[in-house]
């Protein structure tokens, strides 16, 4: 079962973090189809916090087809979010740190290579929303 | 829709010469758990005195629940009051005090007042001037949740706590949330203490409201952008600029907008609930009218 927790310094919504933990999740195989994730009571015992926000993740996530919640019995998995092959993953991984190398040993400071890659992935990502 | 928590319409408070509160139109909706935040002084307790009929407005109107506060037994049952300090009979043992609530409201919940103190392993013969600052508070809101109201207003409930205490008073707040169909307000002036709990925020500063609403729409709306340095009037007519400064050729800008950002010259960061209240709470405080836009501010 998913365990989630909270940063409450990234400025992101609770019901988004939740949402985005169980994506994640999905995406790294972590829950599969089936699973059940904790009930709004449990999330609230352990991580204090509102039981709506809870809800609201879960009813998020059941329109986007990802979960299903059966009345008495718990929210469960039935959706999957596509994966990318963990080979496919680590040679990406393998090619930005080598990047990362390269821009380290030019003089860039972590601070410029931060904002370089912020403004790169805004752009990618602009692009693929206009497209 | 379904009657507000609390409604007020220009409502004043005034004790003597000193203005508590001003004027202030609010609407809070049923079913919320709700931050009433601002600063020592801001009209928090006044607001909450007023909400359960301690105190009668100078002028304006309040009503909760659809009801004018304190108006008869009915009104009185549904509205639930944990005053600041945890307020308790220190002489009297912790069954006197719940024989008490069970004398004094006519819907209390016995079954959930004695498992809640086993729950916290407090043995019912315990004097309540013999517990701690946590237990003390657990008893209180104990007291408080088994009056089994359709409102509960608590004044300030953690401030007093130390933070472990604190996070198991919010826990079994939130428990008592999960478990029943009850409408929450609860003030501190620590937005911090009511971050993961609350779900709809008002944030008072002097006597007035200086931002209301719901907390994922707060968080969403607001933005930190940072860029090269330009002039906050030449931003779009849909960005509202909050609080701006400008060091060398760099401007950071806290503007609130709903619609996306497009110009690729800033960095956009989110912002925390924390810097966004304060954001409010400093222009309030600087006399700045709520939501101008294109804000001129001193670099």
């Amino acid at each position: 079962m998913i365990e989630f927790h909270l940063d409450p310094s990234s400025g992101v919504a609770t019901y988004l973090q939740l949402v985005q933990q169980v994506r994640q999740a999905l995406r790294l195989g972590l829950l599969e189809p089936g699973d059940r994730l904790p009930t709004a009571q449990q999330v609230v015992t352990s991580l204090a916090i509102n039981p709506n926000t809870v809800l609201k993740a879960y009813r998020d996530l059941e329109r986007e087809g990802l979960v299903r919640a059966k009345p008495g019995l718990g929210t469960f998995v039935v959706g999957r979010l596509p994966r990318t092959d963990p080979q496919e993953q680590s040679r990406f991984r393998r090619s930005m740190t080598e990047w990362l190398r390269k821009a380290r040993a030019a003089g860039l400071s972590p601070d410029e290579i931060e904002a370089i890659y912020r403004t790169a992935a805004r752009d990618a990502l602009a692009e693929e929303d206009i497209a | 829709m379904t009657i507000a928590a609390l409604e007020t319409e220009g409502l004043t408070k005034r004790y003597g010469r000193r203005t508590a509160l001003s004027d202030t139109t609010m609407t809070i909706p049923a079913g919320r758990v709700v931050g009433l935040v601002g600063p020592n002084g801001a009209g928090k307790t006044t607001l909450l005195h007023l909400a359960v009929g301690l105190l009668e407005p100078t002028s304006g109107s309040i009503s909760v629940l659809g009801d004018r506060p304190g108006s008869g037994p009915e009104a009185l049952a549904r509205v639930g009051f944990l005053a600041q300090e945890s307020p308790l009979y220190s002489r009297l043992r912790i069954d006197d005090h719940l024989r008490a609530g069970a004398w004094l409201n006519p819907r209390w919940d016995a079954d959930f007042a004695n498992a809640r103190i086993a729950e916290l392993g407090l043995d019912p013969r315990q004097r309540a001037g013999t517990l701690s600052g946590g237990q003390r508070s657990q008893l209180a809101l104990t007291m408080a949740v088994a009056k089994r109201p359709d409102l509960l207003l608590l004044d300030e409930p953690v401030a007093a706590l130390d933070p472990l205490a604190r996070r198991e008073f919010l826990q079994t707040l939130m428990e008592v949330v999960a478990a029943q169909s009850v409408s929450i307000v609860l003030s501190s002036h620590l937005i911090s203490d009511l971050e993961r709990v609350c779900d709809y925020l008002v944030v008072l500063v002097g006597g007035r409201v200086a931002l209301s609403g719901d907390v994922d729409e707060i968080l969403a709306t607001h933005h930190l952008l940072s860029g090269p340095q330009r002039d906050p009037s030449s931003l779009p007519a849909s960005q509202t600029v909050l609080e701006a400064s400008h060091i060398g050729k760099q401007s950071t800008l806290l503007i609130r907008t709903t619609d996306p950002i497009l110009d690729p010259s800033w960095t956009v960061t989110p912002v925390t609930l924390d810097d966004i209240v304060l954001a409010y709470m400093k222009r309030a405080r600087d006399g700045v009218p709520n939501a101008p836009r294109g804000l001129a501010v001193a670099s």
